[in-house]
C-alpha cells in the first residue's frame, strides 16, 4: 500500500510543478516583453535590453523584463507563426517578417512603421583573411586570381550565402558595366576558386576559422568581427570597394501584443533602437548604425567608402526576382557553377 | 611471434585506434575547447544564470519524463506480457513508434497539434493552456521520445519468467499489488533500473524534438542541448563547449550507474 501512496505523491508533485510553470509564464502580462530574434544578435540584445529597461523605468516607472529568443531566422519566424508568443520580432530578413505578416499576425505596411524600412541597423559582406593578408587580397578582383582559396556557403541552401553571391554580382556589374557574358565569366572564375561550399554560414566560418581551410572567407561584417574577437591576432578584415546592404527587419507582432496588452511597450522597444544610445550599442556589437552621426563616430571600425547596394536596387529588383533569375534550378548560379 | 598472434595484435591495434578516434579524441576536444579561455572563464559560463536555468529545466524535464515513463512502462509491460496475448504484437509495435520516428518529426507533430495553427488550439484557448513554446511542451515531447525505453527493458524479463509464480500467488489469495510487490518486482528490479538509466540519458540529451517546440526563450525554455547550439551559433565556441561538459559529466555519471546496475544484475542472476 505504501508504494502506491508514494507513486501518487510523485505524480501529484509532478503535476503541481507543471501547473506551477504554466502560471509562472502567464502572470505579469503587461511588463513582460518577448523578443524573438535570430542567431548572432544574442549579445547585441543582451546589451540593448539593459539600456531599454533603464529607459522604460525612467519614462513610466514600470519594471519590465525582456525575454530573448535566438535561432535560425527562418525557424524563428515559423515558431512565431505556430504559437511562440513574441511581442516583437527582430529577424535577419524582410522575407521572414513577411511570412509572419502573411499568417495574419503582423499588420500590412510594417516596413514603413519605423525609420529606414524598419531596419535600425545594417550589415554588409566583407572579406576575412589570415593575418598579414599573405595573398594580398584587396578587392573582388583579387579573388579570381589563381591559387586563392575562397570559403563561402552554398547559395542554394544558405540565405547568407546568397548575399555573398549578390555582392560579387554587384561588383561584376560595376566592373563590366552590365555586360552579361563578362559578368557570368567573372562569377564562373570566382566559384572555381571556392575550396569548400558548406551548406550554411556557420559551417563555412568553422571551416575557415577553426579548420584553417582557404585564404579568404566571405562573411557578414558583424560575424567577421566576432571571429576577430574570438581569435585575436589571427585574422584581418578587408572591406571591398562594393558590397551589399543587408537590412535586418524589426516589427511589432500586432496580434500577440494586443492580446497581451503590450502594444505600447513593444512599440517603444523598437523605437528606442533608433536612439543615439542604442545606435552606439549596435555599433559596439559590430552592426552598422543607421544614424549617420553615430556611424561617423565609428568610421575606424566600418569602412564608410564602400558602395553598398540594397536588394531593392534595380540591379537586383527584390528577393522574388533575384530568386527567379539566379537561384532557381537552371538559373544563373547553376549556369556558372556546373560548368 | 606466430601468424595467429599477428592477427590478434593487428585487430587489437585497429580497434584501439578506432576507439581513440571515435570516442576519446572527441571527449578530449570538448575538454580542451571548454578550458581554452582558462578556468575562470569556464567558471563564469557555468555560474551564468541562463546556464543554471537550462540545467534546472533539463533536470526537471528529465525527472518528469522518467517518472511518467516508469509508471506507464511498468503498466504497459505488465499488461502486454500477462494479458493481451493476441493483440500484444500490435500494441508492442505501437510502443515502439517513438524509436522509429525522427525526433524532429515528433516535435513537429506536437507543434502542429497543440500550436497556434493546430487542431487542438480552439480547445486549449478556452482553458488558456499553453503547451508548445512552453515548459509543458518540452516535457511532453521528452516523454514521447523516451516512451519505449522502460517498457522495452522490462518486457523480456517478464516474458522469460512466465506467469506460474504469479498464478500460484493468486490462487493462494494474494491481491494484485501484493503479487507485484512480492513476486514480480524482485525479478524485474534490475531490468527496470537499467531502463530508467537509459531513459534518463536519452531524455537529458534530447535535442531535435525539444528544439522544435521550445521557442528558445532564454531563461524560460532553453534546455542544455539547446543552449549549446545557441552559444555555438553565436560564435561562442568556448562557452558552448563549457556547457557541453555539464552534459558529458551527467552522461558519465549515468554510464557508471549503468555499469553498476549491469554488474549487480549479473550477480543477482547467479
Amino acid at each position: 500500500m505504501k508504494k502506491r501512496i508514494i507513486l501518487f505523491a510523485v505524480l501529484l508533485v509532478a503535476l503541481a510543478v507543471m501547473a506551477g510553470c504554466k502560471s509562472d509564464s502567464e502572470s505579469a502580462s503587461s511588463t513582460q516583453l518577448v523578443n524573438v530574434s535570430y542567431d548572432p544578435t544574442r549579445e547585441l540584445y543582451q546589451d540593448y535590453n539593459e539600456l531599454f529597461i533603464k529607459h522604460w523605468k525612467e519614462k513610466t516607472g514600470q519594471d519590465v523584463t525582456v525575454t530573448q529568443s535566438h535561432g535560425g531566422s527562418g525557424a524563428q519566424a515559423r515558431s512565431v507563426i505556430e504559437g511562440n508568443d513574441a511581442d516583437v520580432v527582430t529577424l535577419a530578413l524582410e522575407y521572414d517578417v513577411t511570412a509572419i505578416e502573411k499568417a495574419g499576425l503582423i499588420s500590412k505596411g510594417w516596413q514603413n512603421k519605423f525609420p529606414h524600412d524598419s531596419a535600425p541597423y545594417t550589415s554588409t559582406i566583407v572579406f576575412l583573411v589570415r593575418k598579414g593578408n599573405p595573398k594580398n587580397i584587396k578587392d573582388w578582383d583579387d579573388l579570381i586570381k589563381p591559387g586563392v582559396g575562397i570559403i563561402t556557403p552554398n547559395p542554394k541552401t544558405s540565405g547568407g550565402a546568397r548575399w555573398n553571391y549578390l555582392a560579387a554580382w554587384a561588383y561584376a556589374n560595376e566592373k563590366y558595366q552590365g555586360d552579361d557574358t563578362q559578368m557570368k565569366d567573372y562569377m564562373k572564375k570566382l566559384f572555381a576558386n571556392v575550396l569548400v561550399l558548406d551548406s550554411g554560414a556557420r559551417g563555412a566560418t568553422t571551416t575557415f576559422v577553426e579548420n584553417g581551410q582557404g585564404d579568404v572567407l566571405l562573411a557578414w561584417e558583424n560575424e567577421a568581427y566576432l571571429s576577430l574577437k574570438e581569435h585575436p591576432g589571427e585574422f584581418e578584415i578587408v572591406s571591398p570597394s562594393i558590397s551589399v546592404l543587408a537590412q535586418p527587419s524589426v516589427a511589432v507582432v500586432d496580434k500577440i501584443a494586443e492580446e497581451r496588452g503590450t502594444s505600447q511597450l513593444a512599440e517603444e522597444y523598437l523605437n528606442y533602437l533608433y536612439s543615439p544610445e542604442a545606435q552606439k550599442v549596435a555599433a559596439e556589437n559590430f552592426y552598422r548604425p543607421t544614424d549617420e552621426n553615430i556611424l561617423k563616430d565609428y568610421a575606424d571600425k566600418f569602412d564608410l567608402n564602400m558602395k553598398l547596394v540594397n536588394i531593392n536596387d534595380p540591379l537586383f529588383g527584390g528577393w522574388d526576382k533575384v530568386q527567379e533569375t539566379h537561384f532557381t534550378d537552371g538559373g544563373i548560379f547553376d549556369q556558372i557553377y556546373s560548368k | 611471434m606466430g601468424k595467429g598472434s599477428f592477427t590478434k595484435y593487428l585487430l587489437i591495434t585497429l580497434s584501439s585506434i578506432f576507439i581513440f578516434v571515435m570516442l576519446i579524441m572527441p571527449l578530449m576536444v570538448i575538454l580542451s575547447e571548454a578550458f581554452k579561455n582558462g578556468i575562470s572563464a569556464y567558471a563564469d559560463v557555468l555560474s551564468d544564470a541562463f546556464t543554471l536555468h537550462a540545467l534546472r529545466l533539463t533536470l526537471f524535464a528529465t525527472f518528469v519524463s522518467v517518472v511518467c515513463n516508469t509508471i506507464f512502462g511498468l503498466f504497459a509491460a505488465w499488461a502486454l506480457t500477462r494479458f493481451y496475448y493476441k493483440r500484444s504484437k500490435f500494441l508492442t509495435t505501437l510502443i515502439d513508434i517513438p524509436f522509429a520516428i525522427s525526433p524532429v518529426i515528433a516535435g513537429l507533430i506536437f507543434s502542429l497539434t497543440f500550436g497556434r495553427i493546430g487542431w487542438a488550439q480552439p480547445i486549449l484557448n478556452i482553458f488558456h493552456i499553453k503547451i508548445v513554446f512552453a515548459v509543458t511542451g518540452i516535457v511532453l515531447v521528452t516523454i514521447f521520445v523516451t516512451l519505449p525505453f522502460i517498457a522495452r527493458s522490462v518486457m523480456p524479463v517478464l516474458h522469460a519468467r512466465g506467469t506460474e509464480e504469479e498464478e500460484a500467488a493468486a490462487l493462494m489469495g494474494a491481491g494484485g499489488f501484493t503479487i507485484f510487490r512480492k513476486i514480480t518486482f524482485p525479478h524485474i528490479k534490475w531490468a527496470l533500473l537499467y531502463g530508467i538509466i537509459l531513459c534518463t540519458a536519452r531524455a537529458m540529451g534530447e535535442f531535435g524534438a525539444v528544439s522544435v517546440v521550445s521557442g528558445h526563450l532564454r531563461g524560460k525554455t532553453d534546455t542544455l542541448p539547446l543552449l549549446v547550439e545557441i552559444l555555438y551559433n553565436d560564435f561562442k565556441m568556448a562557452d558552448a563547449f563549457a556547457v557541453s561538459t555539464i552534459l558529458v559529466l551527467l552522461a558519465l555519471i549515468l554510464l557508471i550507474l549503468k555499469n553498476v546496475v549491469e554488474y549487480k544484475w549479473h550477480s543477482a542472476k547467479e
